[in-house]
């Protein structure tokens, strides 16, 4: 990988707590090119702390440390939270969870995006919200001038997630960190969801850390999968090397997805062993 | 998706215009229920309990001629029932009867003292709001700081004080020992009868006609009293601003907005604290609806002319038709205040909005 | 006791699995007990309520003179010394004593208004949550309606109906606090009503008056007693306002708001007549303010904003 984009080397989060310090993320480490990683991992493996870690959005009270973490040749630790500030939202982007959580309530669309982008360039409010209505075009919405001046509420959850993906590209980032973009989603939806993202990710030849628990999901969406089991990576695999993959966490994990045609009885029980934490 | 979302905006308008009346009619029933239980209860009070509400209203020095035409007039020989129904029909044309002490009708004591209550307090509730909503989103913000300690405090003992004594001490301090204020009344004898007002807000009525001495004069005697009441409200509204901002915060929708690089004043101030002002309104709302209760109070320590010394004033003689009258009509206003600023929420907040 | 006994009956107190209720009472009780005294605010406030219950319990040692009848001749009107810690008022009272001795009757206060007031909450609460329908519709306009009042005021009115005095007082605040105790009672009785161990009773063949009395009261216990923790100061303060106003404990009962209103007369001279029963008010609600606080965290962090 020539044009590296991120590299992230022994990251760890440490939150202190009252019965003593959590380590969530314990020595991650991957570098990113313009290609699609897959982070996946059970919920509080860390998979998500690395991604806010990289954003700059871990509460105060964490301890964040690497030997290195880096975007584009920039130190994101050692520049001011001013410069960081920046970067978020220009360059480097996120896409949350669940649009009904993650979209402010009592904003409209359209401001919630225009916001985004005047907070990063200086343009007049016509020239934003031109920008805006093209954006909520590229999601794929039709009738972007309705949708700009709805209320978060008033849109079904797939038009949610795709406005906050145009509020989160209108700037133009090259780095995306989608966390578990599909996840609150209708069965139904995610994959146009999906679809939306990776075709705006190829063309604007974006990096994107796709962050998600479903094994089967980052495997035929990312070119490379990482794993992380209790705030580690246990496996880095290409995801179309996953079938051979080495690690038994990986492969327990392989083996509880559900295949048609094939009988599952008993259900398989993941495996957890404490020395693959070690 | 994108298919039935236009269906549904389509066949939104009826469904919408149903919405609202329901909500109306709610509205309604809740308004109306409430007055008549505000009234069943003054009833309860002034021709139930007593054993002899003539002589709860008339006092024991009127002849006996004038008590039997009273009794006839209240219609104490009618049953309940029908007491109760002439009860509200007088109450809802303005007539609670006539006052033993000022001899005039209750009605128009109240119409001459609700302006000053309606003043102090509004004048109280600007304190609390103006300094209460920065506090308690400080507190909110630097949690665990010495500010969210020291606004703790200061509303705890708001919560715990027992403010007529309060205004005791301040008038020790500020009028008698430093002189800072006027006496307690409300305006200095001397402009008493060269001032004229107009709308019964001193303060307003002093600048609207340009008498910015009788201005200064109506501020030294107000801002003692409205400082307390602002006080109390400060007390209610920044605890209450803390939590509702606490509670934004901690929401995704703020993650978000550090993610597309917002500073930190604009995450505060234009995001989180627009989503608290909603229930914020609320709170501001019935913070003036209990300043105009704690005037009760507040206005017997400082001598100020308005609904709660009047009924004070009325209770001392034993004036039952006036302490009625003015029970009912902070009642009202403090329900009404209650209905709006519910139905304000409901304008306010885009997911309860309706129309 | 050595190391290992505290240590083993703190392990016995946390225990995943208790195996009687009263060890996993108990031990629920240690949980909470030691969330309460990490706040150091609660314990203040705990502190102060004891010293209430102490001071109104051992008035007639404490207090070194009589709380109603004074030294006409040489002790009208003193300042504050060795001899009145508080100064006198102007019947030669010592104004000592008579806090000491107002202790008890805002003990009286606050526990009358509370066992009529949280009582009748409790009842017309649950009966609405568990019976729904028509029944909780008109229970619950009605508590809405006593919501909407202004309670002050109101209590002026009924107190002037009824007349003066301090057990009239006392019944004017009751009528007037017991709607929120029915909104929470209505709400622990709806998170409850439809549970399995709710029908499992039923199926039993328990009677409704049963239920809500064995098996939904004894859930709403913990909130309300939170909650009137929390409104014991707004009590008081009435009490005293109502005092004040001479409408509630008559003279000579040193009452804390009627010693107010018995000072105010003299406060720009004679301040200390009025200012230090005023300031034992403001210490005891500040009390009950911290400890409810403390109780609402300890007991219930749902709700804590700590």
């Amino acid at each position: 990988m020539s044009d590296t984009l991120l590299d992230v080397d022994d990251l760890r989060v440490t939150f202190p707590t009252r019965t003593g310090l959590v380590h969530a993320v314990r020595g991650v480490s991957f570098s990113l090119g313009r290609e699609r990683l897959g982070i996946v991992g059970e919920s509080g493996s860390g998979k998500s702390q690395t991604g806010r870690a990289i954003m700059g959005l871990t509460p105060p009270q964490a301890e964040v440390s690497a030997r290195k973490l880096a975007f584009d040749g920039i130190d994101l630790l050692s520049i001011s939270p001013r410069q960081r500030r920046a970067l978020r939202g220009n360059r480097i982007a996120m896409i949350l969870q669940d649009p009904k959580y993650s979209l402010d309530p009592v904003m409209t669309i359209g401001r919630q995006i225009v916001e985004t982008l005047r907070t990063h360039e200086k343009v007049s409010k016509a020239e934003a919200r031109k920008r805006a209505l093209a954006m909520l075009q590229a999601v794929q919405i039709r009738d972007p001038a309705r949708v700009f001046d709805l209320y978060p509420h008033e849109v079904s959850g797939g038009m949610g997630q795709r406005a906050m993906i145009a509020m989160m590209l209108v700037t133009g980032p090259e780095l995306m960190i989608a966390d578990e973009p599909t996840s609150a989603l209708d069965v139904t939806v995610q994959l146009d969801v999906l679809k939306i993202l990776d075709k705006l990710v190829a063309e604007r030849g974006m990096g994107l850390i796709f962050i998600s628990h479903d094994l089967r999901l980052v495997s035929s969406f990312c070119d490379r999968v990482v794993v992380m089991y209790a705030g580690k990576v246990v496996e880095q695999i290409k995801a179309s090397e996953l079938r051979d993959a080495q690690h038994p966490y990986t492969r327990g994990l392989l083996n509880c997805m559900p295949r048609i045609g094939f009988e599952r009885h008993p259900l398989p029980v993941l495996d957890r062993k404490p020395e693959w934490a070690e | 998706m994108s298919v039935t979302e236009n269906q549904a905006a389509a066949g939104g308008g009826s469904a919408r215009a149903v919405a609202i009346l329901s909500s109306l009619g709610r509205f309604l029933v809740i308004a109306v229920t409430t007055y008549l239980g505000l009234l069943a209860v003054t009833f309860f009070i002034g021709r139930v309990i007593p054993i002899d509400p003539v002589l709860a209203v008339l006092g024991d020095r009127a002849p006996t001629a004038v008590v039997e035409r009273t009794r006839r007039e209240m219609g104490l020989d009618l049953p309940w029932i029908e007491q109760f129904y002439l009860y509200v029909k007088a109450a809802l044309s303005g007539d609670f009867g006539t006052s033993v002490l000022t001899t005039n009708p209750v009605m128009t004591d109240i119409r001459r003292v609700f302006p000053a209550t309606i003043e102090l307090a509004t004048l109280g509730t600007i304190i609390g709001a103006v300094i209460g909503v920065p506090l308690g989103v400080l507190a909110a913000v630097k949690r665990g700081s010495l500010i969210d300690q020291v606004a703790r405090i200061v509303g705890l003992i708001g919560y715990s004080v027992p403010i007529f004594w309060l205004g005791l001490l301040g008038l020790v301090l500020f009028y008698a020992k430093l002189q800072w204020i006027a006496f307690p009344a409300r305006l200095d004898v001397v402009y008493e009868y060269t001032f004229t007002p107009i709308t019964g807000f001193y303060l307003l009525d002093a600048a609207i006609q340009g008498q910015w001495d009788v201005f200064y004069d109506a501020w030294r005697h107000i801002v003692l009293p409205a400082a307390l009441l602002g006080y109390l409200s400060l007390a209610y509204i920044s605890r209450m601003t803390r939590s509702f901002m606490l509670n934004e915060l901690a929401q995704e929708y703020i993650v978000a907005a550090r993610a597309k690089g917002l500073s930190e004043r604009r995450i505060i101030w234009g995001h989180a604290l627009r989503n608290a002002a909603v229930p914020m309104v609320t709170v501001i709302a019935l913070s003036y609806a209990n300043l105009l209760e704690g005037s009760v109070l507040t206005e017997t320590v400082f001598s100020w002319p308005g609904i709660g010394l009047y009924i004070t004033n009325s209770l001392q003689n034993a004036d039952m038709n006036a302490v009625l009258g003015g029970t009912i009509a902070i009642g009202s206003v403090f329900i009404a205040i209650n209905l709006l600023s519910d139905l304000l929420y409901r304008l306010l907040d885009p997911r309860t909005r309706v129309g | 006791m050595s190391a290992e006994t505290i240590q083993s009956r703190r392990a016995w107190l946390l225990s995943d699995r208790p195996v009687s209720r009263l060890q996993a009472r108990l031990g629920r009780a240690y949980v909470a007990w030691r969330r309460f005294s990490a706040n150091r605010l609660a314990l203040v406030g705990m502190l102060i309520i004891i010293a209430l219950l102490v001071v109104a319990a051992f008035a007639d040692v404490l207090a070194p003179y009589s709380p109603t009848v004074g030294d006409l001749k040489n002790a009208r009107l003193l300042p504050p010394g060795a001899a009145h810690w508080f100064g006198t008022d102007d019947l030669g009272r010592d104004i000592y004593s008579r806090i000491v001795y107002g202790a008890r009757w805002t003990l009286y206060v606050v526990i009358l208004v509370a066992i009529i007031a949280a009582p009748i909450g409790l009842l017309v609460g649950t009966i609405a949550g568990y019976a729904g329908g028509w029944t909780d519709t008109i229970l619950m306009r009605i508590t809405d309606i006593f919501l909407a009042f202004p309670k002050l005021v109101l209590a002026l009115a009924f107190v002037a109906a009824l007349g003066p005095g301090i057990e009239n007082a006392v019944l004017a605040i009751a009528i007037t606090s017991w709607p929120p105790y029915a909104r929470i009672a209505r709400a622990e009785t709806l998170t409850v009503r439809n549970s399995d161990y709710i029908k499992a009773v039923q199926l039993m063949g328990a009677s409704p008056f049963r239920i809500v009395l064995r098996h939904i009261m004894p859930l709403c216990i913990s909130s309300l007693i939170i909650r009137v923790t929390l409104d014991m100061a707004g009590i008081i303060l009435t009490a005293a306002g109502l005092g004040f106003l001479g409408l509630g404990a008559q003279p000579p009962l040193p009452e804390w708001g009627a010693m107010i209103a018995s000072g105010r007369r003299f406060i720009l001279d004679q301040w200390w007549v009025a200012a230090a029963p005023g300031a034992a008010i403001l210490i005891v609600s500040l009390g009950f303010n911290l400890l409810g606080d403390g109780l609402r965290d300890a007991l219930d962090p749902r709700s804590g904003d700590q």
